[in-house]
């Protein structure tokens, strides 16, 4: 036989399955901790959840009663942040993808956006402290609070919108504009419309990182403990990221169930909304025409 | 053609400026970036800056092990025992990180297909999304007496723990930009290889790995920047006690936590207050220039 397997041949299979297993090994050490981790929390947090746990006030120092307060408080961040971050975003993507010119200028605001996310969020919130909570007045507040995290998670909704935004084919402007229309008038009636999911995922990929940051809100706007509920956007309120640092760190005494239930519900928050994010893209990828 | 012919065909009616003005409103959105970067600076060293000016000294800051800011009599800022709190642990988390990120990359990228590479970046995505502050409840309440127990050491709040943890945090991040890295190699190199009778390793080896080489440094670059940042993590996991360790079982406190579990505490203005500003400059500084050279880095290949 002319192509029979030489020892060199077997030598480079045997070598290159000897990777294969190795490369398998170390993919599966590095994802096995994401369903350990879960496992843990579900069996030890698992015990504290109740309906009562989601909607009663903590109790007797925070070592009973639930987090409601907390759980609240976060939905309060969340949805100020993206007020603010959600418009400026998508702008921001619209000019990088549609108006942008490929020059200096440009790759300067991408490299702006890389150190935004780079940025660590202990800086982040020196900045939320010495901008908004002292230059522009706002005190330590929901509103200071969520614009240092709009600011932080800026680069998600700009880079998911940028994506989706350039998905949509060239083909698709040209027509429009061979039709007489203007730049705008073709992202708002056949660019937005395609992108319009893709935009989703990423806004939804940034609720689940804003409800879990903890260090840009601790001096901006949240509160270790609060008696009342805020009523608006100048209250500082607590949060269910930084009560999972008080309770697993600052409380005396406390019973081991409860901070494992409050990390259950905080990670379940953001795992639910990834998965969603995942879903709508694989959703998305099913659906193209294109 | 005469004149007025050509006023017709005049672009400038009402469509033409809403374009104009969306794309003046747009561009605000654009140079926001930019805009919030130079923000970050002005701010933090608008609250820092009199620190620099005054007690600030080089040797001091940077040299001295002794950061005793709430001492009545002699208060002293040195961050040595921080940084090197710092450097232990975002060194041994990359340690670990470093050649996980890179296998399994390589096996997502090169190895696996179909199903069980959807499911594997998948989870990778997950991983990526758990908050630093659950990480650092996982390094508290499990982490800690696993360490205590395996390795019969009094605190389980170490270098060790946080490294572990720092490592699994920066992971995900190094893995999905090290794959994207990978996937930019063009196919046709690798058809050129396995036609010359090339196992897929060898493939992988001896031409898709040197062809990544600068997406590759830029994902361990970048996870280096993550690492160094992370601060609620860092401060759960570490022990927090300001020390420059001799072995990964001492207890170390890092720049990030020292800032978050102090700046609630001192007076707006204060020099303890404008020394942890301080540090947040020289983090800044720092990220900066390692998200910069990654950048120009992974920008290098592209351009060529």
């Amino acid at each position: 036989m002319m192509f029979a397997a030489s020892g060199q041949n077997d030598k480079d299979r045997r070598i290159q399955q000897l990777y294969f297993v190795l490369f398998g090994i170390m993919t599966l050490l590095l994802v096995l901790p994401v369903l350990i981790i879960l496992t843990t929390l579900v069996v030890k947090g698992g015990p504290a959840l109740s309906i009562d746990f989601l909607f009663t006030k903590p109790t007797n120092g925070m070592t009973a009663g639930g987090i409601f307060p907390a759980l609240l408080g976060t939905i309060w961040l969340v949805l100020v942040a993206l007020l603010f971050s959600v418009p400026l975003g998508v702008a921001a993507a619209i000019y990088l993808s549609e108006y942008a010119p490929e020059n200096v200028f440009t790759r300067i605001i991408n490299l702006a956006i890389i150190n935004l996310a780079g940025v660590p969020s202990i800086v982040h919130a020196l900045f939320g402290v010495g901008a908004f909570v002292i230059f522009f007045r706002f005190g330590t507040s929901i509103l200071a609070a969520s614009l240092t995290l709009g600011i932080m998670t800026l680069p998600v909704v700009i880079v998911a919108t940028r994506e989706s935004l350039q998905a949509v084919p060239q083909a698709f402007r040209e027509a429009c504009w061979n039709m007489g229309a203007t730049r705008w008038q073709t992202i708002r009636r056949v660019v937005l419309p395609n992108a319009v999911t893709g935009i989703l995922t990423g806004i939804i990929l940034e609720v689940s990182r804003t409800a879990g940051e903890t260090a840009p809100i601790m001096f901006t706007g949240a509160a270790f403990f609060l008696p009342f509920l805020p009523q608006g956007v100048l209250d500082q309120t607590m949060a269910l990221s930084l009560h999972l640092f008080v309770v697993s760190t600052q409380v005396p005494d406390m019973p081991e169930h409860l901070p494992f239930g409050v990390a259950l519900v905080l990670i379940g928050i953001v795992l639910i909304m990834n998965s969603v994010s995942i879903a709508l893209r694989m959703y998305l990828r099913g659906k193209k025409k294109w | 053609m005469s004149r007025s012919s050509v006023t017709d065909f005049d672009r400038r009616n009402r469509d033409w400026y809403i374009d104009r003005l969306v794309q003046a409103v747009v561009f605000i959105g654009g140079i926001s970036a930019i805009v919030f970067i130079i923000g970050i600076f002005v701010f933090i060293t608008r609250e820092g800056f009199s620190f620099i000016a005054t007690e600030f000294d080089v040797s001091g800051f940077f040299l001295s092990q002794n950061w005793r800011p709430t001492s009545e009599s002699n208060p002293t800022y040195g961050i040595l025992a921080l940084v090197a709190g710092t450097a232990s642990v975002t060194g041994l988390a990359m340690l670990v990180a470093i050649p996980f990120s890179l296998g399994a990359a390589i096996f997502i990228a090169e190895f696996a297909t179909g199903r069980v590479r959807e499911v594997l970046k998948i989870l990778v995505e997950l991983l990526a999304a758990i908050p630093s502050v659950v990480w650092g409840f996982i390094g508290l309440s499990i982490m800690n007496p696993l360490i205590i127990e395996w390795f019969n050491v009094p605190v389980g709040l170490n270098v060790l723990n946080a490294g572990i943890i720092l490592g699994l945090m920066a992971a995900p991040i190094m893995t999905s930009i090290a794959e994207d890295a990978l996937k930019a190699v063009p196919d046709r190199y690798r058809e050129a290889a396995e036609a010359m009778g090339a196992t897929r390793w060898q493939v992988i080896a001896k031409v898709v790995l040197p062809a990544a080489k600068n997406g590759l440094l830029g994902a361990v670059l970048l996870g280096v920047g993550r690492g160094f940042g992370e601060t609620m993590a860092v401060l759960m996991a570490t022990g927090h006690s300001v020390n420059i360790p001799t072995s990964i079982f001492d207890s170390v406190r890092a720049l990030t936590a020292t800032i978050a579990a102090e700046l609630g505490e001192t007076a707006v203005g204060s020099p303890h207050y404008q020394a942890l500003f301080t540090i947040g400059i020289f983090l800044f500084a720092i990220t900066f220039v390692i998200n910069l050279t990654a950048d120009l880095i992974v920008r290098g290949i592209r351009n060529k």
